[in-house]
């Protein structure tokens, strides 16, 4: 069967006649670097992927309009992946507190209350 | 003002953005790595943009059709784009040597009309300017990088640099309105543009390890801006064109 399609993208693929694309032997990647984003001067940069590329100056070239086409971005860095240093998944139970913790983490103080009663006496003060 | 010189500027300015848009964006899908074909795609969709900028500034303030209507319904013969931009896309060395040549060119030409005399126009071209900045970093990039990489690299865009230099003469062809267009302060004359292009173009050159190639005849490739063009630019707008001509009077 030929393939002929309507769209020029696929006609432009070249690909043969049976329409199974010839099996291709894997080429060689370019290593992976880290992107990470900043949406305004100031803010924290925050991980939003990856891109393939030969080097650092290229990475950034890639980066821009990879992860920067679409939302706001003021400055952008690229980071090997391979300079990265993680914990191991196996050791992730590790994060897991034994006993409780809760009195470590900011919320649960129960303040809406006195937040309440301060606007309260606010409004009252103004009114006086 | 003279309203056709400013035409005549215009429609070459919005052609030559449309016709490159078109050819670059025949990559997608078929880029060399996916990075790359997302980055060449959406400059490819940012000139034909800019074309439509361009076409608006024809509509709105000049009379002219319709923005779709001028990039859809006129024969060849009615482009005024240079004949560097009708070029097949090649290989991807052609390519890119002609996005270099092409968006060093160009910031030339915005930075010239961030002073024309058509105020909308100047404001358009510092509008245009931002993105282009993108363009031409992504451009420059790459000619230095393969430029300097490997003998195969460097022999590949040399090669591609011979074929494509020669045809870029073409951008700066010169109408019949070029005095009159420099003489009402819309836009500097095509020949001080060529020559600013020319001397920033063999820096860039010669920075990536190439040879600028000699040119014996720098008019070559005109014809373009006269409407008179190679067998390649009626082949893309069949194909450009196909959806719209099933139904012009469709409202998308």
């Amino acid at each position: 069967m030929k393939n002929d399609s309507l769209d020029p993208r696929i006609a432009r693929t070249d690909l043969p006649d049976s329409g199974q694309p010839a099996a291709k032997t894997p080429l060689d990647q370019w290593e992976t670097y880290e992107v990470f984003h900043q949406k305004a001067r100031g803010a924290h940069h925050q991980h939003v992927g990856c891109v393939h590329a030969s080097n650092p100056e290229m990475a950034l070239l890639f980066a821009k309009e990879q992860y920067a086409r679409r939302m706001k971005c003021v400055n952008l860095w690229v980071v090997r992946t391979s300079n990265v240093h993680a914990t191991s998944y196996d050791d992730s139970d590790m994060f897991e507190p034994a006993t409780d913790k809760s009195y470590r983490e900011a919320f649960g103080y129960k303040n809406k209350h006195l937040i309440k009663k301060l606007k309260e006496e606010r409004a009252a003060e103004g009114k006086a | 003002m003279n309203i056709e010189a400013l035409k005549d500027l215009l429609y070459r300015l919005a052609d030559d953005d449309l016709i490159i848009g078109h050819r670059n964006g025949e990559w997608t899908g078929i880029g060399p790595i996916l990075e790359e074909d997302i980055a060449f795609s959406s400059m490819a969709q940012n000139a034909v943009g800019h074309a439509q900028a361009y076409y608006t500034l024809l509509h709105e303030l000049l009379g002219e059709e319709h923005p779709d209507q001028i990039a859809f319904n006129r024969p060849a013969a009615d482009f005024r784009s240079a004949q560097l931009v009708e070029m097949p896309i090649g290989d991807y060395a052609y390519s890119l040597v002609r996005h270099v040549l092409y968006d060093t060119a160009k910031p030339i030409r915005l930075d010239d009309l961030r002073n024309s005399s058509f105020r909308p126009l100047a404001e358009l071209a510092k509008k245009l300017g931002r993105e282009e900045k993108y363009h031409q970093l992504h451009a420059q990039t790459w000619l230095r990088q393969l430029g300097n990489a490997t003998v195969e690299s460097n022999a590949r865009m040399q090669a591609a640099l011979n074929e494509a230099y020669p045809q870029a003469f073409s951008l700066f062809e010169p109408t019949a309105m070029d005095e009159v267009i420099a003489a009402e302060g819309l836009q500097s004359r095509e020949g001080a543009l060529q020559a600013q292009w020319e001397e920033e173009i063999e820096q860039l050159i010669i920075g990536a390890g190439l040879k600028v190639p000699v040119v014996a005849d720098k008019t070559a490739f005109h014809g373009g801006r006269n409407g008179r063009h190679s067998e390649h630019l009626p082949a893309l707008l069949a194909e450009m064109t196909e959806v719209f001509a099933i139904d012009p009077a469709a409202a998308w």
